[in-house]
C-alpha cells in the first residue's frame, strides 16, 4: 500500500492529522460561542481575539514569570475568564435589553481594541513557544508519525468538549442553564441567581478560547493576528452547525476540520474557501443548520 | 413636507460646499471621504431602512476595486465602463449572497455575510488577476467619455463627486418611493409586512443587491482615485468599519453615513501621524458608540430638533 486513492498514505493521514487539529481547534471556539449565544444571545466577535490573549497570557507567563506550559494551562483560561466577567459585568450586561446586534458590534468593537492593543506591543510577526518537554517527541504508527504534542491537543479538547457536553445536558447545573435559556423570569423566581449565572457563562465561554489559546500557543506563532481570521471560520462553523446546539458545535468543528485536511490533500486551492462552500450549500438545504432547530 | 424651503437652503449650502472644498482641502483627501461616504451610505439602506445588518459589505466595496482596476489597466477599458462593469459585478455578487443570507435573520443574517465575504477575501488572495498581497497597482485613470482628463485632481474629484451625488440622489428616491416605505416596515414588523401581502423576501434581496451595487460603485471608484485595488478593502476589519462610519452618524437618516464617513477617514488620516494605534481607538469609539450613542451624530441632532424625530 505505496498509494492511497493516488496520494502518498503519509500525506494523507498527515493532512488528516492537521485537519483534525484544526478541528479541535474549531470545536473549542464554536462550543465556547454557543454557549455564550444560548445565554446572553450575543455572538460574542471578541472570541477570536480572546483566543489570542489566551495565548499571549501563556507566552507572558513563561516569559516574564517563569511560568511553564501546565501552569499556563491553568491560569491562562483563568485570566481570560476574568477578563470575560469583567467585561459582562461593566459592558455587555447593558446591552441585553436592546437589539440583540449591538452585543455583536460591542464585542467587534472590544475585538478590535484587544487585537489593536497587542499589535502595537508585539508586532505582527509571531512569537514562538516551546512545545513542554513532557510532549515532545511523536510515536511511529506505522502508517504515519504522530507527534505527541498534537496528538495531545486532539486528545484534551475532545475531553474539554465532551466534559461541556455532558456538564450541560446531564447535570444539574446544566438543567438550571438550560432552564435559564428558555425562560429566565421563571428561573429567577426559582431563587436562582440568574445574571451571576449568565456572568459565569461568559466567563466560563471565553475561557474555553483562552484554553484553545494555550493549546494553539506551541503550534502556532503567538500573534496578535492568530484569532482574526480563525474566528470568520468559526462563525461559519457555527452557522453549519446550527446555533442552539453544543453536540453540533462540537461535531460540525471536528468535521469541518477534517474535511478541510482532505481538501488540502486533494484540491489545495480550494482549502481556506472549503468551509464557506459548505456553509452556502448546507444554508440552501438547511437554513436552520445541520444540528439547529429553526426558531 | 413640513419646513421645505430650511431644507432646500441647507442642500444649497451642502453643495456649494462641496464644490468649493478642494481649494480649501487636499483632493485626494476629499474623495476619500467621498468614497467611504457612498460606501456608507449604501450600506445604511440595508441596516437604516430594511433592518439588515450586513457584516460583509467589504466584499462587494474590494471586490468591485478588483474588477474596476483589472478591465481598466488590463483591458485597457475607459474609465465609465470599468465602473460599470465593477458596479454590475458588485451587484451580481450582492444577488448571490443575497438569496443565500436572506434566509435567516438577525445576528445570523450577519454571521453568513461575514463568512461569505471572507470567501472573497481568500479568493482575492488567490486568484492569479488580483496579485495576491501586491494587489493591481498603477491602474491608469483614462480620460472620463474619452474627453475629461482623470488625472488632473479637480477633474478627477468631480467625477467622484457626482458619481456620489448620483448614488446619494439614487439612495433618497429609493428611500422616498413605496418601496422604500416596504422597506421600513419590514424593518418594523416583518410578520406583519409579510400579513399586509408583501413578498418580504423580494424587496429585501432587492435592497441588498441596491446596497450592494452602490457599494461596488464606491469601490471601484476608490480604485481609479487611488489607482489600487489591495486586499485592505476585502478584508472583514472592512466590513466593521463601515458599520462603525454609519452608527456613528446615524443608522436610518440620510446623512448621517455621509457624517460618519467623514469622521472616521479624517481621524484616521490624523491618527496615522501619531503614536496612538488606529485600531484601539477605532474600537473605542466603537464600544461607546454602542454603549451610549445609538443613535449616532446626525440622529441625535434629529431627535433633538423640536417636532422631528419624534415618531
Amino acid at each position: 500500500m505505496s498509494q492511497l486513492l493516488g496520494i502518498p498514505p503519509q500525506a494523507l493521514f498527515g493532512q488528516l492529522l492537521l485537519g483534525l487539529i484544526n478541528g479541535s481547534f474549531y470545536a473549542l471556539l464554536s462550543l465556547g460561542l454557543a454557549v455564550i449565544f444560548g445565554m446572553l444571545n450575543v455572538v460574542n466577535m471578541a472570541h477570536g481575539a480572546l483566543y489570542m490573549v489566551g495565548a499571549f497570557v501563556a507566552w507572558l507567563l513563561l516569559t516574564y514569570a517563569g511560568v511553564g506550559y501546565w501552569g499556563a494551562l491553568v491560569l491562562a483560561p483563568l485570566a481570560v475568564g476574568l477578563v470575560g466577567l469583567a467585561l459582562e459585568r461593566t459592558l455587555l450586561r447593558r446591552l441585553y435589553k436592546v437589539d440583540h446586534l449591538y452585543g455583536l458590534l460591542l464585542t467587534f468593537g472590544l475585538a478590535l481594541i484587544f487585537e489593536g492593543a497587542f499589535r502595537h506591543h508585539y508586532g505582527v510577526s509571531g512569537q514562538p513557544y516551546p512545545i513542554p518537554d513532557l510532549l515532545r517527541g511523536g510515536t511511529n504508527l506505522g502508517f504515519m508519525y504522530l507527534p505527541t504534542y498534537r496528538g495531545w491537543v486532539v486528545a484534551a479538547s475532545l475531553l474539554v468538549c465532551l466534559g461541556t457536553w455532558f456538564a450541560i445536558e446531564r447535570t444539574r447545573l446544566g438543567a438550571y442553564l438550560r432552564a435559564a435559556t428558555e425562560n429566565p423570569t421563571l428561573v429567577q423566581a426559582f431563587g436562582i441567581n440568574v445574571p451571576v449565572m449568565v456572568s459565569l457563562t461568559y466567563g466560563f465561554g471565553v475561557a474555553l478560547a483562552g484554553l484553545a489559546g494555550v493549546l494553539a500557543a506551541p503550534i502556532y506563532q503567538v500573534s496578535p493576528m492568530m484569532g482574526s481570521n480563525l474566528i470568520i471560520v468559526v462563525f461559519a462553523v457555527v452557522v453549519i452547525g446550527g446555533m442552539g446546539s453544543i453536540l453540533g458545535a462540537i461535531v460540525t468543528g471536528l468535521g469541518l476540520g477534517l474535511l478541510e485536511g482532505l481538501t488540502k490533500v486533494f484540491y489545495p486551492e480550494a482549502s481556506n474557501i472549503v468551509v464557506f462552500v459548505i456553509m452556502a450549500v448546507v444554508l440552501m438545504v438547511k437554513p436552520a443548520g445541520l444540528f439547529g432547530r429553526e426558531r | 413636507m413640513r419646513g421645505g424651503s430650511p431644507k432646500i437652503l441647507l442642500t444649497g449650502a451642502l453643495l456649494l460646499l462641496a464644490v468649493l472644498a478642494p481649494y480649501a482641502l487636499y483632493p485626494v483627501f476629499l474623495m476619500k471621504v467621498l468614497c467611504f461616504a457612498l460606501f456608507a451610505c449604501a450600506f445604511n439602506l440595508l441596516i437604516g431602512f430594511a433592518g439588515l445588518l450586513s457584516f460583509g459589505h467589504a466584499a462587494f466595496f474590494g471586490g468591485a476595486a478588483y474588477v474596476a482596476a483589472h478591465v481598466v489597466k488590463e483591458w485597457g477599458w475607459s474609465p465609465e465602463a470599468g465602473l460599470l462593469t465593477a458596479t454590475a459585478a458588485a451587484g451580481g455578487m450582492g444577488l448571490v449572497f443575497g438569496l443565500l443570507a436572506i434566509r435567516r435573520q438577525g445576528i445570523y443574517f450577519a454571521m453568513i455575510t461575514l463568512a461569505l465575504s471572507q470567501m472573497i477575501f481568500f479568493l482575492a488572495l488567490q486568484l492569479p488577476f488580483t496579485h495576491g498581497e501586491d494587489g493591481i497597482q498603477a491602474v491608469p485613470r483614462g480620460h472620463l467619455f474619452g474627453l475629461f482628463d482623470l488625472s488632473q485632481p479637480l477633474t478627477m474629484y468631480y467625477t467622484v463627486l457626482a458619481i456620489f451625488l448620483g448614488g446619494f440622489a439614487l439612495i433618497w428616491r429609493a428611500v422616498h418611493s413605496p418601496f422604500g416605505q416596504v422597506l421600513k416596515a419590514i424593518r418594523e414588523n416583518e410578520p406583519r409586512a409579510v400579513s399586509l401581502g408583501y413578498r418580504t423576501e423580494r424587496y429585501k434581496l432587492l435592497a441588498f443587491v441596491l446596497s450592494a451595487s452602490l457599494a461596488g460603485l464606491a469601490g471601484g471608484t476608490k480604485a481609479l482615485v487611488f489607482q489600487l485595488a489591495s486586499l485592505t478593502d476585502v478584508t472583514w476589519q472592512m466590513s466593521g468599519e463601515v458599520v462603525l462610519m454609519t452608527l456613528l452618524g446615524g443608522m436610518g437618516t440620510l446623512l448621517g453615513p455621509v457624517v460618519g464617513a467623514a469622521i472616521v477617514v479624517t481621524l484616521e488620516s490624523y491618527l496615522a501621524a501619531t503614536s496612538l494605534p488606529v485600531p484601539v481607538v477605532i474600537g473605542a469609539i466603537f464600544v461607546v458608540c454602542v454603549l451610549v450613542f445609538r443613535r449616532g451624530i446626525v440622529g441625535e441632532l434629529l431627535h433633538r430638533l423640536p417636532g422631528k424625530g419624534k415618531r
